[in-house]
């Protein structure tokens, strides 16, 4: 579609930046409310835990004026809620009420709430609240919460399993038996979760005389919490509201319902004041959902050539003490599996997962669901096979892929892809990173027992997910987005989105995507969203599909409202409006480009001069569509990712030295939004691969819950990350997209887990758990010594 | 000895008067007495740099002072040096590198990067990387912020 | 994460100091950066009932020389040590420690005295004081006193100031003349507390080494200072085998703490490559 002078396609500014830039973000703790309280809560110390009374009279003491409600106050008016699935009906997950009642299952589980005038006034009233205890056994080692002698996280369940399956085409034992080279490797993937930098606010204000519920809060999806707070407070829909103002920053933390932020609500409900919680950064260490946490052995056969010959994976995931409403914690190893090695041509392959709850804070998904984890294994094998073949891994690669000839197919673990371009993007990342000299100069530096490694990983990312999945789960998850685009009188426009904001720059884009449509400027859009009320309903920010979604809603009411402006000035003009085009602010003829009359005069004759139009025109100058992905599941980016780094052999440090990615995430809307995704997508990866790993110890309390202690990314130490892009704009919607939102996340733990190894070759050790860490080098190297 | 005190200071050039209780950190005495939200907090424990504000002409973490303690201090914040000027160029070079998403740690990162300029001299990306350590950003990844700085630091100290 | 309930006062004078500490002891904290402590009170890890606010106290600032000694302050912020011409010149050792002492905003609070009478085992400058001979000057109601560097730290932020004395100055002999520092450290990452730092003093002469005084940090619960690894590197030309000798030696003079950071046994392994390393580079610096 995009016209050469458009907005689309060109890295533009956001204009939504400046705000922030001059300290004039709105996030919701910025916001202010008359009457409001402050909430607190009471957290079980415990990993597992009876409850046998609460007191609050100390607290009561201590803070004159203080409330303090209890889980079983809060369930009088909130009803628990199960994150099962009707898909998988093999799927257990119990109740779990907002604030627990009888029995905590993870340390940081909210017991009760204390609500003061400040938040300092509550947490003092929070820290005398008198908690009778019964300690009991938790399940909370990792891989061994499917033992015999394990404490069960929910005896009714009578095991830890919550799920199992196992998938697979063809014969992978017999392709592997008659492989000439089969290597094997099991791999660990730390628990972590997203760290937005924001942490998780409500602030829920129950109107009793109104009976209305309005929440604001930093959440990615607010349509599912209305739904939820509508179905499980009793309000009836029309009178919830919720606003998701700024957000800083969510990656797929603040997707999930939190029975600590529809608690707020309840207490609201019950008190009938506005009440705010602000999660603090100890307590989102052991309330934010948590992610990864897998075990994976995995087993890869190729012949003397090079070739594929069958692959096998088990996985284990392991869980906290629930999933979420809506959002199955099974992802995280269904995307494992599934998609491991799916680029390449492949006939056989087997699957099994197992998943287990633990007593651990719920799992939810973040940034890249799985799919670190099936790239990171399955391209070490490659690497490892390459080796064993004596072939350059780079080399392995363009044999293995699927040829364009094969598209559409359907991958042995069960996606379907109708067309990518991991050639093309290998091509260009080997130019962009100058293979050939990093390999010669790293051969000069072994010489000088110096180690460098290369990684060269290729990725998948799954993206914009359509309603196959969801539908059938009974999840009360919208898979479609909605826009409406309007001309303002003076020949602005203004577009009301469901897509939620929280960084991406998806806002910025819509306008480039409405000024296209509109042939005005970028900036002479303005776009706002992020309330239930006021938009159009939508799904929310995940999956990487705001543009994708988001954006062909935005373009198809756009182009609704291109086509009733032309109408209404056909009839101004007494032209027909096949010959008008829009361009320049203007209605143009479409032959000369001659602008006939500017957009104000629309806008200005649209809405206030009704009486100069001939009987029986109806301007509607404003369109509102809805966009549900119906041609595919999915939308599927590929690329590669390249790393460059050097181990110290002697301490286990890592120096990053370059870090390279080339992506194809179809049209690219806005450059400069495309590649800040993708670096900060590397970051986290590189977080993931490196640093990110909440520890706890064998009675499940978090050692690390503190940013003093929990490692991420910063500034210093990270290498310059230099992007490419290879684009091919998908088939099956007008503007082409696919999501960019989690490429970074996808491919760097592999390529830089890949180079590591490559570093440790000579020394014969292999680092197969992330993060890595120097201690784990070390010990690779120590053990590879002792043979 | 009191757990309240009356303190006097400068906020943005304006001159203050305010009861506050000892216990409170200067943040949120900045954001709540005085409803200057620009200032973040994001973890309250002095790692992450969201809370970075001005303190008599050198950075701190907000959240590490009491508001007690900056009594009779000059105190700016994202706020004001945004209306002064000052750091319009490091502003405008943020915006076209799009070296902030959220923006939730773009106050901080601009103070922490603005301490930098005023050094007066250009860095190499490794000195600025060691300079912004102190401050998260959990979406960029850096790299386009440290772009935005060694432009700025380009165009006022020569490329 | 708000602090719980405290009563607050900064005196003006160093008596007056003195007195309160006298008065409320151990109820009492000395809030000087606040860089460690008022995490900890945020955390509500700690609840004094007042905190005496020492940053106005003029006799605790400034860093000067006389006689052979470098006078650090207690007050006197990282920032000012990391820029300090004295420091710089006399002390290499702690010049070359301040870029890895946290970031920034934190050197621009942080005291140098806040560091020491904290004792955090993994911090830099405590080990350096320990290396470099330094001499801690308590002040109380009661009267003053100096004590060694290597005698002051008694465990995981244990010392022995007691808890009406205020630390109010570190006295550090400048390096002489024919002597060389080396410092090293290796943490997770930039700024982070180390997991192995050694703090290396020596009279080098050619590649002869005399007076060795290695420190190490990061490893045990206290600012270690290695007497075999020093002894076995005295006197000697620097050479592999003697380097052997020195990290052998380490492993009798340091029993490291293991936690999620990092074991007993890689610390170290790590302290042992560093001494190592640091030793080399200083020789090498002739
Ligand atoms: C994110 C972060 C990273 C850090 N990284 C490092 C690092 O890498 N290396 C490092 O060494 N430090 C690090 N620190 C700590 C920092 O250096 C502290 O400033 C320092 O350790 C304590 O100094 P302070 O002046 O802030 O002391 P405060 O926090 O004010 O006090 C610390 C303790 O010492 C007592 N105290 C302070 N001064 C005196 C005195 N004169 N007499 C008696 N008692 C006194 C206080 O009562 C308190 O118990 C870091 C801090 C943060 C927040
Ligand atoms: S909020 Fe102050 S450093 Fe994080
Ligand atoms: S822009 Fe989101 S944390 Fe930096």
């Amino acid at each position: 579609m995009a016209d050469p002078g458009g907005a689309v396609g060109r890295p533009l500014p956001r204009s939504g930046a400046r705000r922030l830039a001059f300290g004039r973000g709105k996030y919701s703790d910025d916001l202010r409310f008359p009457g409001l309280l402050h909430l607190a809560f009471v957290r079980s110390p415990y990993a597992h835990a009876r409850i046998l009374g609460i007191d609050p009279a100390p607290a009561l003491a201590a803070v004159p004026g203080a409330r303090v409600i209890t889980g079983a106050e809060i369930a009088t008016v909130c009803k628990p809620w199960q994150g099962t699935m009707d898909h998988l009906p093999t799927m257990v997950s119990p109740p779990q009420h907002a604030v627990a009642v009888d029995r905590a299952v993870w340390q940081g589980e909210p017991v009760a709430a204390a609500v003061a005038a400040s938040r300092a006034k509550a947490e003092d009233a929070a820290n005398e609240v008198a908690v009778a205890w019964e300690p009991l056994p938790a399940a909370a080692v990792r891989d061994r919460t499917l033992d015999e002698d394990a404490a069960l996280v929910h005896p009714e369940l009578g095991s830890n399993l919550c799920f199992s399956t196992a998938l697979g085409t063809g014969d992978s034992e017999a392709a592997l038996d008659g492989a000439t080279h089969v290597v094997e490797g099991r791999f660990s993937f730390a628990r972590h979760s997203g760290i937005p930098l924001e942490m998780r606010t409500v602030i829920a204000d129950y109107d009793p005389g109104e009976g209305t519920l309005t929440v604001h809060g930093s959440h990615q999806s607010p349509w599912h919490q209305q739904d939820t707070l509508s179905r499980h407070l009793g309000i009836p829909e029309h009178l919830v509201r919720v606003v998701a103002p700024d957000i800083g920053g969510g990656f797929g933390i603040k997707l999930h319902i939190y029975g600590d932020e529809i608690a707020v609500s309840a207490v609201s409900k019950i008190l009938g004041r506005p009440v705010k919680y602000v999660v603090d950064r100890m307590e989102a260490f052991v309330s934010d959902v948590h992610a990864r946490d897998q075990a994976v052995a995995a087993r890869l056969g190729v012949d003397g050539d090079g070739r594929i010959r069958g692959l096998s994976v088990d996985a284990l995931t392991s869980l906290g003490a629930y999933g979420s409403l809506g959002r199955p914690p099974i992802s995280e190893g269904m995307m494992t599996i599934m998609m491991a090695a799916g680029a390449y041509a492949n006939a056989h392959y087997d699957a099994r997962l197992r998943v287990a709850f633990q007593n651990k804070p719920p799992s939810g998904m973040y940034r890249a669901v799985g799919q670190p984890i099936a790239c990171a294994v399955a391209e070490q094998l490659l690497d490892w096979a390459a080796g064993a073949a004596g072939i350059d891994p780079v080399e392995l690669r363009r044999r293995n892929y699927w040829t364009d000839d094969d598209y559409p197919l359907r991958t042995p673990g069960g996606l379907a892809i109708n067309r990518l371009s991991p050639r093309r993007c290998l091509d260009k990342l080997v130019g962009m990173m100058g293979y050939e000299s990093l390999r010669a100069e790293q051969a000069d530096l072994r010489k000088a027992g110096i180690h460098r490694g290369i990684g060269v990983a290729t990725f998948l990312e799954m993206t914009s997910v359509g309603p196959a999945y969801y539908g059938p789960s009974g999840a009360h998850i919208s898979t479609q987005d909605g826009a409406t685009v309007r001309l303002e009188p003076s020949g602005a426009v203004r577009c009301v989105t469901s897509v939620i904001e929280l960084g991406q720059g998806t806002h910025a884009a819509l306008a480039q995507i409405v000024a296209d449509r509109l042939g005005v400027a970028a900036n002479d859009v303005g776009v706002v969203g992020g309330d239930t009320a006021t938009t159009p309903y939508g799904g929310g920010a995940w999956a990487s599909r705001g543009l994708t979604i988001g954006g062909e809603a935005v373009w198809r009411a756009a182009g609704g409202l291109r086509a009733n402006i032309l109408e209404l000035a056909g009839s101004i003009l007494q032209a027909d409006r096949a010959d008008l085009d829009l361009a320049g602010g203007a209605v143009c003829d479409r032959a000369t480009g001659e602008p006939r009359i500017a957009l104000s005069e629309i806008g200005r004759i649209g809405h206030f001069r009704h009486d100069t139009l001939p009987p029986g025109i109806q301007p509607e100058l404003a369109v509102t569509r809805h966009y549900v992905p119906d041609a595919a599941p999915f939308a599927l980016a590929n690329g590669v990712q390249g790393s460059s780094l050097e181990v110290d052999v002697e301490t286990g440090e890592i120096r990053l030295l370059d870090h390279w990615v080339v992506e194809d995430c179809g049209r690219i809307v806005n450059p400069l939004l495309v590649e800040e995704q993708i670096r900060g997508g590397v970051v986290q990866g590189i977080g993931g691969a490196l640093f990110e790993e909440c520890r706890y110890d064998e009675d499940g309390q978090m050692l690390n819950a503190s940013f003093a202690d929990y490692l991420v990314p910063m500034a210093a130490g990270l290498p310059d990350i230099h992007v490419g892009h290879v684009e091919t704009p998908i088939e099956e919607t007008a503007l082409g997209t696919k999501g960019a939102g989690e490429a970074g996340t996808v491919g760097a733990p592999a390529a830089i887990m890949l180079a590591v190894n490559d570093a440790l070759r000579p020394l014969g050790a292999r680092v197969t758990s992330l993060p890595i860490t120097p201690e784990s080098i070390l010990e690779a190297i120590a053990a590879a010594r002792a043979g | 000895m009191d757990e309240f005190a009356d303190i006097e200071l400068t906020v943005n050039g304006e001159k203050i008067a305010k009861r506050v209780e000892a216990r409170q950190h200067l943040v949120d005495f900045l954001r709540i007495e005085l409803g200057l939200t620009g200032s973040h907090l994001g973890c309250e424990h002095g790692v992450c740099g969201a809370c970075t504000v001005k303190v008599d002409g050198s950075i701190v973490r907000g959240c590490l002072m009491l508001a007690i303690q900056a009594d009779g201090a000059d105190v700016w914040t994202i706020e004001g040096v945004s209306d002064s000027g000052e750091i319009e160029d490091l502003q405008e070079a943020f915006i076209n590198r799009n070296a902030l998403q959220c923006g939730y740690c773009t106050p901080g990162m601009l103070l922490t990067a603005a301490e930098m300029l005023e050094a007066g001299r250009k860095m190499t990306r490794a000195e600025i990387r060691e300079f912004l350590s102190g401050n998260y950003c959990r979406c960029t990844g850096y790299h386009a912020i440290v772009d935005a700085v060694e432009t700025t630091m380009e165009s006022r100290f020569g490329g | 994460m708000k602090a719980p309930r405290f009563a607050y006062i900064r005196p003006e004078s160093l008596d007056e100091v003195l007195e309160l500490l006298a008065e409320h002891g151990e109820e009492a904290r000395i809030l000087a950066g606040g860089q460690s402590l008022m995490p900890t009170l945020n955390m509500r890890l700690s609840r004094p009932r007042l905190l005496i606010d020492i940053n106005r106290i003029e006799e605790l600032k400034g860093i000067s020389f006389e006689d052979g000694t470098v006078r650090i302050g207690a007050l006197a912020r990282h920032a000012e040590v990391m820029d300090s011409p004295v420091v710089a010149e006399h002390l290499p050792m702690i010049a070359e420690a301040m870029p890895h002492v946290a970031h920034v905003a934190i050197r621009n609070r942080g005291t140098f005295g806040g560091s020491i009478a904290l004792a955090d085992p993994a911090a830099e400058l405590p080990a350096c004081a320990v290396a470099l001979g330094a001499e801690f000057v308590l002040a109380s109601a009661r009267g003053r006193r100096s004590v060694a560097a290597r005698s002051f730290f008694n465990g995981l932020y244990e010392t022995e100031r007691g808890d009406d004395e205020l630390l109010i100055e570190t006295r550090i002999p400048a390096i002489e003349p024919g002597y060389r520092s080396s410092f090293m450290e290796l943490a997770r990452r930039h700024g982070d507390f180390a997991l192995a730092g050694v703090c290396c003093h020596a009279k080098v002469d050619g590649n002869v080494l005399s007076d060795v005084r290695l420190a190490f940090f990061g490893s045990e619960d206290r600012p270690r200072f290695a007497d075999a690894a020093s002894a076995a590197a005295e006197g000697k030309a620097w050479s592999d085998d003697v380097k052997d000798a020195v990290k052998e030696a380490l492993g009798g003079d340091l029993d490291p703490i293991g936690n999620f950071h990092a074991s007993a046994a890689t610390r170290l392994h790590l302290a042992r490559v560093l001494t190592g390393r640091a030793i080399d580079r200083m020789v090498a610096a002739g």
